[in-house]
């Protein structure tokens, strides 16, 4: 076994850190409050080439390894998870879907742009009767010979309004069940598409949350992934990778509130000492620092997998349950170790801490994960 | 005209320093090293003259006097953007040595304009980039905080006592830069951190030169005492610690 980061590694992780720790830290509470999105930070992010990252650089990617992707999620979601959001859907979901089983001319047509950041990409899979049971899509996508007709409503999607290319997952043939499921890019502007208001969430507050409606969109059949019925089986696919993201969004979660828990408790006195010499603090930041070391472990192993192209979806649901798990636990404590001041804005473990709870929530619940990991226990 | 940016490979500045047993040498162990900041600002700015500069500035390349272990940080640099690098294969001893290695780089591949950091993070000797005008006899401009081109023209900014100077200044010269000769250093891009395994990274081995200095030891600066609040009515107290505890009046 070899722990040991490559160069390229280090430097796409020092990278990440040095654009967190230096932009994303100045507005981030500002953003928080107002719920602004952060097309700049955007912008620069997509200039740093973090947007496109794992793909290939022949479609205008960064070509780099997953391991390093954990490693760059986890930098920016220290700082700020409503830009490292944006990063782990358009990486991980829309890029790795159209990259893994889009045809050629899809790679140019979409791929390319979104690689380079240009545009942005939404995954459109929840329903408001259809989150975590994704076999129950009510969108439908009728066959019309040469094109879809999409009718129907997704709801907290990721990148909405800022981003200009969908993969729509929808009901092709209800007869069907989830092999008559299409998963279809559709690009924003199509006539038919209309947003619903900017949901007011509890964190990651300026990631950029709608629900999508479609009325009679048209869209053509050249723009479905894979063959016709191979949707479900497209997003289950797509989301194993995806969980790799918020896993690691959780880790930088957890590690961003520990690393201020930690500065915090050697500067903070109380009864005559710093925290950090009262063992109740000193024993929590050694339980929250192993949780931490535990998530990333899982994380990376999960990556490493992927990068191995070996299975990695037991690895993965295993990794985005824990750190989801971990992260509000660690993020709880770090609150807790500030005491008055962690439940201010100003010192940031309470916005760390609102995020946390998203992570267990989104691209599959905890709940989803522990079916997935439980199946492969038992079996079944 | 070719940009010859030196970097100083150097300890990360929240690194705890330690020394070996016998307090003669630096612990390298676990230390995470970096560009020199001052040096990567010095980066920063050449690549952005470069850029600008339509073809005026055609290559900026830097140097490290370091052995095999400062690979990464002058890696790194390319990955930022410099064109190529040459690495002086060589304990970096002191600043006259490093500055006797930097000038015959500049002697063998002729640069016009030479860039130092004002100082390196580790030892902070302030003292290279004048040693290196010295050995290459080029003049040169300490304290820079702003360097533009136009055409053939350069032009730096300085800051001295009570306001700014600006001075247009003939290649060859070394431009001794400060904090403000960039905003921020650049961060590199994934294209750029690809590129870099790809760029050339010459070593060359060192010129014979005497070494003019041996470190004796090393000591770490005494730790801070805890701070002693006193009430603003008290000045008796006050004058009664300054002058008897901390003896300074």
């Amino acid at each position: 076994m070899n722990f040991e980061f490559t160069e390229e590694q280090i430097m796409i992780q020092q990278a990440a850190r040095d654009y967190a720790q230096r932009e994303l830290i100045k507005d981030v509470i500002e953003r928080d409050a107002t719920g602004r999105f952060p097309s700049d930070h955007i912008k620069n992010l997509a200039d740093l080439g973090f947007l496109g990252m794992l793909v290939d650089p022949k479609y205008d990617g960064g070509g780099m390894d997953t391991v390093s992707y954990v490693l760059a999620m986890e930098e920016i979601s220290k700082v700020d998870s409503s830009c490292a959001v944006v990063m782990s859907v358009n990486n991980s979901l829309v890029c790795y879907g159209i990259e893994k089983y889009g045809n050629e001319e899809q790679k140019e047509k979409f791929l390319k742009p979104l690689a380079r950041g240009e545009k942005i990409g939404a995954f459109l899979l929840s329903e408001p009767e259809a989150g975590s049971d994704a076999t129950s899509q009510r969108t439908r996508a009728v066959d019309m010979g040469d094109h879809y007709i999409i009718n129907g409503t997704k709801n907290w999607i990721t990148n909405a309004n800022c981003g200009s290319t969908y993969i729509v997952i929808a009901q092709t043939d209800p007869a069907k069940g989830h092999k008559g499921i299409n998963a279809i890019i559709v690009e924003k502007n199509t006539p038919g598409i209309t947003l619903g208001p900017h949901e007011d969430k509890m964190g990651m507050r300026s990631s950029d949350t709608h629900s999508v409606m479609f009325n009679d969109v048209k869209v053509p059949k050249e723009n479905r992934i894979g063959d016709d019925g191979f949707g479900f089986s497209f997003a289950m696919k797509t989301l194993e990778g995806g969980r790799i993201g918020i896993a690691s969004q959780a880790l930088g979660i957890a590690s961003g509130a520990f690393e201020r828990a930690v500065q915090y408790s050697k500067e903070r006195k109380a009864f005559g000492k710093e925290l950090m010499y009262h063992q109740s603090v000193a024993f929590k930041l050694a339980e929250m620092a192993v949780k931490i070391e535990n998530a990333r472990n899982l994380c990376l192993k999960a990556a490493w997998l992927k990068d191995q192209h070996q299975p990695y979806g037991i690895a993965s649901a295993m990794a985005k349950q824990y750190a989801a798990d971990i992260a509000m636990e660690v993020t709880t404590e770090a609150v807790q170790i500030h005491g008055g001041y962690g439940y201010v804005k100003e010192y940031h473990v309470e916005r760390l801490m609102r995020e946390a709870k998203l992570t267990q929530i989104y691209e599959g619940t905890s709940e989803i994960q522990k079916i997935v990991i439980s199946r492969a226990v038992l079996g079944k | 005209m070719k940009i010859l940016v030196c970097i100083s490979n150097v300890p990360d500045t929240t690194t705890k320093i330690k020394f070996n047993n016998e307090k003669t040498e630096f612990d390298k162990t676990g230390v995470q090293w970096i560009i020199n900041p001052w040096d990567e600002l010095a980066l920063t700015r050449a690549l952005e003259l470069k850029e600008t500069s339509n073809g005026v500035i055609t290559a900026v390349t830097v140097a490290t006097v370091g052995l095999i272990d400062s690979e990464p940080t002058i890696r790194k640099a390319l990955a930022i953007g410099a064109d190529n690098a040459v690495r002086v294969n060589a304990n970096p001893k002191d600043a006259y040595y490093v500055a006797g290695q930097i000038a015959e780089v500049v002697k063998k591949d002729g640069y016009e304009i030479v860039i130092c950091g004002i100082e390196s993070s580790d030892y902070n000797g302030s003292a290279v980039g004048g040693m290196l005008s010295e050995f290459l006899e080029y003049s040169s401009v300490s304290s820079v905080s702003g360097m533009n081109i136009d055409g053939g023209n350069i032009v730096v900014n300085r800051e001295i006592d009570g306001g700014k100077e600006t001075l247009a200044v003939k290649a060859p010269f070394v431009a001794v830069v400060q904090k403000g000769i960039a905003i921020n250093p650049r961060i590199p891009n994934m294209r750029g951190i690809m590129m870099a395994k790809t760029k050339s990274l010459a070593v060359v081995e060192p010129a014979a030169m005497d070494e003019l200095t041996s470190y004796e030891t090393y000591e770490l600066p005494a730790a801070k005492a805890a701070c002693k609040m006193i009430s603003a009515e008290n000045v008796k107290e006050l004058i009664d610690l300054l002058h008897n505890e901390a003896k300074v009046i």
